[in-house]
């Protein structure tokens, strides 16, 4: 952040990723293998919670 | 309360508590003692961040919430899922990558000073003033079971908070956390499960008394902005909400950011995001079961018995009495109409169930107008009497319903609770105090050790803040909404200054801090001149901060976009390296 932005200095200039970081962009998860199809799954299960409780309602009017 | 449900009462509570205390002493470190040295997997964020958010007033208000309105409550957490899926592609990588202790340094890096300070004192002011109703809540349970005056219990109830997220800072808060929620899973499933034995009806047919009542009417379409809870509210309101709380709140900033990796913490976060519909579902459905039960069961008209009791000593006139009389006729009716409706759809007679059910739903509305009578009557009599009603409800049928030894665990669930939430708010304004304002403006120069000593003092200082604002916060009605209430009025004004920072790279510090002071007072005017649901404030207060920064950028003149991607920040000054 340059100080004529009027951010607070910095001590340090922009790292490199680590090996940790590239790592970080791996979920781990079996058959998610990267985030984006992660975030995928939670809003499909999402909808899927609106639509089960929508229908509550209606089976038991 | 027997004898077996104090012993497992006080020494999960306590053991927890001492527990974490000595797992986590001898954190000099500021490090360790704010952000738990970084190293907690993404089950114990996990948990931490649930934890965080689901107070003993959720586990105690809002079964009563579902006992009164039935299931629609659960739209507010509609925004929760897509604000978690955007707190972690988004905030989480830059909160990392800055290695900042909280949020709001993340503001000052992006912006500038003053801006930084709105952002942290925004957090202090509200968040001060919720820890005070959180502490509240538990504090009903002990006066109510134990019949210990309310101030005394709320005394209590914060110290034991105040003890171990002193002593060991941001790690003890986790590490409690994560066998408080263990307790809490464990004594609200056995609820359930004693619940569904004990209903003299099967599943379905308690479904379909809830149904008959109109509580299990969860997803509402309308657009009307003056309704409270519908789908729009939820997904929009509750979004901005959600992300403001989730993302830019340092008691829940906090409790990522002890993450081992990026990609713990956001399993943590997608945990929560898979998890939070289903539960509060759950909590809500448990006092929708409730409600069903004490259509079978005697009922008390109010639900809040030791006031109640202690108010008819004084009701010369007699009209509680006679309230309570009419109570208990309409409600044997009401039960006989609703045994007579499911044997006329038991034996296929659609006639005879529709008159039943008739019958049934109109004795309802004069019993709930009975209901209502009483508690008006309780209020004169009365007038301190704490909170409203329908946070008694689970608490009455916990206290009357379940074996003694499971009793205890319950109970020992909600002060669980209350203190996981406690303990993290406590650490997170202890935090936010020591190292956006304290280290930033007063003390620049001093040791990790220093600050840390800073810390605790801020801990125990929040604390009493807390339980002061507690005492006088007998007042407040349903508790749930006068947190979200509170956490509304606020929230949208932070988000819109994190938005801004992430995807507004042309607008400076001056522009955003103008329009975030602009846009609380809107939010402000809104609440005392308005007329629309208080899930509306996060939008608005977001949007007016937004639109009117990039207003009076464009009057300054954008700013170039910065050449290379901002630079890291440093740890805190005071030598505060490795070694510590």
């Amino acid at each position: 952040m340059s100080p004529a932005r009027g951010g607070e200095p910095a001590s340090k200039r922009p790292r490199p990723q680590t090996p940790a970081e590239l790592t970080d962009q791996v979920t781990g998860l079996p058959g998610l293998k990267t985030w984006p199809r992660v975030y995928a799954v939670i809003v499909v299960s999402f909808l899927i919670w609106v639509a089960l409780l929508y229908l509550l309602g209606k089976v038991f009017p | 309360m027997s004898l077996l449900d104090f012993i497992v009462l006080f020494s999960s509570i306590l053991g927890i508590a001492v527990y974490g205390t000595w797992r986590t002493r001898h954190r000099d470190n500021l490090k360790a003692y704010l952000k738990g040295d970084e190293r907690q997997g993404w089950a114990t964020i996990g948990l931490s961040v649930m934890a965080t958010q689901a107070s003993a007033i959720t586990f105690m208000s809002t079964p009563g919430q579902g006992y009164e309105d039935g299931l629609g409550f659960v739209q507010f957490y509609f925004g929760v899922p897509l604000a978690l899926v955007i707190i972690a592609a988004v905030f989480l990588p830059m909160y990392r990558r800055f290695n900042v202790y909280t949020a709001y340094e993340f503001l000052g890096r992006r912006f500038d000073g003053k801006t930084r300070l709105l952002g942290a004192g925004l957090f202090l002011l509200q968040r001060g003033l919720a820890a005070g109703i959180t502490i509240y809540a538990p504090a009903i349970i002990l006066s109510r079971m134990l019949n210990w005056p309310l101030n005394l219990t709320i005394v209590l109830a914060g110290v034991v908070a105040i003890v171990y997220t002193t002593a060991g800072g941001s790690q003890a808060v986790s590490l409690t956390q994560k066998y408080q929620m263990g307790v809490i899973f464990a004594g609200m499933g056995i609820a359930l499960i004693i619940l569904l034995i004990k209903l003299p009806a099967t599943l379905p047919q308690a479904l379909t008394v809830a149904g008959a009542f109109n509580k299990l009417h969860a997803v509402d379409f309308s657009t009307d902005l003056r309704q409270r809870y519908t789908l729009w509210s939820g997904l929009l309101g509750g979004l901005f909400l959600q992300l403001s709380y989730f993302g830019t709140d340092q008691s829940q900033v906090q409790r990522y950011l002890t993450g081992s990796s990026l990609r713990e913490s956001r399993l943590g976060l997608m945990f929560n995001a898979l998890c939070k519909i289903p539960m509060q579902f759950t909590i809500l459905l448990l006092g929708v079961l409730v409600f069903v039960f004490y259509q079978f069961e005697p009922q008390p008209v109010v639900f809040n018995q030791t006031a109640w009791h202690a108010a008819l000593q004084h009701d010369a006139s007699g009209r509680m009495q006679k309230l309570d009389q009419q109570f208990r006729v309409l409600h044997a009716q009401k039960e006989h109409w609703l045994n007579a409706w499911l044997q006329a759809k038991r034996e296929g007679d659609p006639a005879a169930a529709r008159n039943a059910r008739a019958q049934a739903e109109a004795i309802n509305q004069e019993s709930e107008a009975v209901r209502a009578s009483a508690t008006d009557a309780l209020k004169t009599v009365s007038p301190l009497t704490a909170g409203k009603d329908s946070d008694y409800v689970f608490i009455t049928f916990v206290l009357e319903q379940l074996p003694h030894g499971i009793i205890g665990l319950l109970i020992a669930a909600f002060f669980g609770a209350a203190l996981s939430s406690k303990a993290a708010e406590l650490n997170a304004l202890a935090s936010t105090t020591t190292i956006d304002f304290y280290q930033h403006l007063l003390k620049t120069e001093a040791t990790g050790a220093h600050y840390v000593a800073a810390s605790k003092w801020f801990t125990i200082f929040w604390g009493l803040v807390a339980l002061a604002f507690a005492l006088f916060a007998s007042f407040a009605d349903n508790l749930i909404q006068a947190i979200n209430i509170i956490g509304s009025l606020f929230y949208g004004v932070v988000l819109g200054l994190f938005l801004v920072a992430f995807f507004l790279r042309r607008v400076g510090g001056t522009a955003v801090f103008w329009a975030a002071l602009v846009a609380q007072v809107v939010v402000l005017g809104f609440h005392f001149f308005g007329n629309v649901s208080y899930l509306w404030y996060n939008l608005i207060g977001c949007a007016v901060c937004v639109v009117l920064s990039l207003c009076l950028q464009a009057l300054l003149g954008f700013e170039p976009l910065p050449a290379s991607p901002p630079a890291e920040t440093s740890v805190p000054a005071g030598k505060a390296g490795s070694a510590e």
